[in-house]
């Protein structure tokens, strides 16, 4: 960080590049996720608290967070091992491995959907296999978790890989001639020194699971009866079906965009605090 | 010899910061092998698997698919949202990353939390947001029609190609940015002010000094903004109802495989192929500008 001095500006364009950002900002960010709040104003607080509680919409809220939470926990597992294996050791196709792994942020999330949809159906290559074990993958809450992982593995290996290539061996090399072993090592010498970025990888990953549409559409089924509805889901149906309902929407979007908010926030807290950490 | 190679292998490795041992023994074995493992099921094989669905009907059903007229037609719209996201997004991200990385003023951390709003949104939300503003029921529709009337024109700001692209700016809007401030934060200020204390204007000052700094993270950040500005479907799905005018390829892609036939379910994996095929391309520019940016450094 720059010291903090009141010196005068010496550099032009301030005040120039300033009105330019907060202007586009505003006018494409800022005021139309403000109209959603105002849309969502329209109703009275009654309407809205029985909108928002009605089963099918409780039930998408519950669904996405659980399933966003269980592909992000499932991400963080496999994403550090991965992280971990594309900094400390070399293979062949280490780089075109290291490549790849922001391949579903490049892909298309509807390409993504329909694909993963049709491998893990009873009649896919995955899905058949675990059929034979008794998991139905496709049309299920299984289903949604694997999109999710799908989409949010770049996030936890992308925030872990910096860290982990900062990461002295020395440390590990110390910890074990102390005598530690190497499970100990793991979890008191490099796990705490991770957890920052592990934490950040998860928030993202958590952020954009439980507001994914395109990926999950196809592989869910969006069956009420199952509880296999995403809250994006909820929403994009009150936007298209027969009777069009945008109050319904923005008073849905609201509650997400409050979710998604927090998150931004803890993630931005946990940030702060590995800055803490590492700058001593 | 071979010694000879393995040292100068080390010295290399050491002077680019790289570390990496061939792993031996059997967790570092086990963890590769996990690693490949989900590597190999999570992001390979559905590659394989749109490849193989593709071409399941041969390749005349592949080639049709690809020509049909509302492809072609998704495939204009696609490429010109992401030509104005990008664009739109570049200028706001050199704007933003200067604002906030060359001075000090109150509320800039909030300024640059706001920024990156866009990627903890729900991509649904971006549309919403859009229709609350201009669709129908929208607050801004009287006066876009005043214009409208004013100017003889017949400009409409959903459910039309500028919807789409004002969704696809939406999602894309701190990809820049985001690649920008870092970079620009490192540098510091100290050479631009030299710059100016020899009197060199600003527009010189930007071209010589600062711009040289940031272009690799500027390439790059332009590279992950036209990936997912191509690639967006939520939000522009929520403004976009006309296939065959303002579908994007995406949405192409979802029309085809909704449409529920064996035939136009491999169509719609046809046009897929040619996503990914994009996306392979916006991969390996990435890789690229990511090895020249840092052999640079």
């Amino acid at each position: 960080m720059a010291k903090k001095q009141k010196s005068k500006r010496v550099l032009p364009g301030f005040g120039l590049t300033m009105g330019i950002s907060v202007a586009m900002f505003s006018l494409l960010i800022f005021i139309p996720l403000a109209s959603i709040l105002i849309y969502s104003f329209r109703m009275s607080f009654g309407e809205f608290l029985e909108l928002i509680t009605r089963s099918n919409v409780c039930q998408a809220f519950a669904t996405s967070i659980t399933c966003a939470f269980i592909a992000s926990v499932i991400n963080c597992i496999f994403g550090l091992i991965l992280a971990w294996v594309l900094v400390r050791y070399n293979f062949p196709g280490k780089r075109l491995m290291d490549g790849m792994i922001e391949l579903p942020f490049a892909i298309p999330t509807s390409v993504a959907g329909i694909t993963l949809s049709k491998m893990y159906s009873d009649q896919g290559f995955f899905g058949s296999l675990l059929e034979k074990v008794g998991i139905k993958a496709s049309y299920s809450k299984v289903g949604i978790v694997i999109a999710l992982v799908f989409v949010g593995i770049p996030f936890v290996v992308r925030a872990l890989q910096p860290v982990l290539e900062k990461l002295p061996e020395s440390y590990e090399e110390a910890s074990e001639i102390l005598g530690a072993s190497r499970f100990y090592t793991f979890r008191r010498v490099i796990l705490p020194e991770l957890t920052p970025a592990l934490l950040a990888g998860f928030g993202l990953a958590l952020a954009r699971g439980i507001g994914e549409y395109g990926s999950v559409i196809y592989i869910s089924g969006n069956s009420e009866r199952e509880g296999t509805q995403m809250v994006s889901y909820v929403i994009m149906q009150k936007l298209n079906s027969g009777r069009v309902d945008h109050e319904g929407a923005a008073a849905i979007a609201l509650v997400l965009l409050l979710i998604s908010f927090l998150l931004l926030f803890i993630v931005n807290m946990v940030q702060v605090i590995a800055g803490r950490r590492t700058k001593r | 010899m071979k010694k000879e190679i393995v040292v100068k292998e080390k010295a290399s490795n050491q002077k680019e910061g790289k570390r990496g041992t061939k792993p031996h023994g059997l967790v570092p074995c086990l963890l590769l092998g996990v690693g490949v493992l989900f590597f190999l099921i999570m992001l390979v094989f559905p590659l394989a698997e749109v490849i193989y669905r593709s071409l399941k009907e041969g390749l005349e059903v592949y080639g049709a698919a690809i020509m049909a007229e509302n492809t072609l037609s998704a495939l204009k719209v696609t490429l010109i949202a992401t030509i104005i996201a990008v664009l739109v997004n570049t200028f706001f991200g050199l704007c933003a990353s200067w604002c906030l990385t060359k001075f000090d003023f109150r509320g800039k951390n909030i300024l640059s939390t706001l920024i990156d709003i866009p990627f903890s949104v729900s991509p649904v939300i971006a549309g919403l947001a859009y229709l609350m503003v201009f669709g129908r029921m929208g607050w801004a529709t009287p006066y876009v029609e005043k214009i409208n009337e004013f100017l003889g024109t017949d400009i409409a700001l959903v459910f039309s190609v500028p919807g789409v692209v004002l969704a696809t700016i939406f999602v894309t809007f701190p990809f820049v940015s985001r690649e920008l401030i870092p970079v620009m934060q490192a540098q510091g200020t100290a050479e631009e002010e030299a710059a100016v204390m020899l009197g060199a204007k600003g527009s010189t000052v930007f071209r010589k000094v600062t711009f040289p700094h940031i272009k690799w993270a500027l390439l790059y950040g332009i590279i992950l903004c036209a990936a997912r500005a191509f690639g967006e479907f939520g939000a522009v799905y929520a403004v976009s109802k006309a296939r065959g005018k303002t579908f994007t390829l995406p949405l192409e892609v979802d029309a085809l495989y909704m449409a529920g036939s064996a035939e136009s379910i491999t169509q719609a994996f046809a046009v897929s192929s040619l996503l990914v095929l994009l996306s392979i391309i916006i991969l390996v520019l990435k890789q690229i500008v990511e090895y020249r940016g840092k052999r640079e450094l």
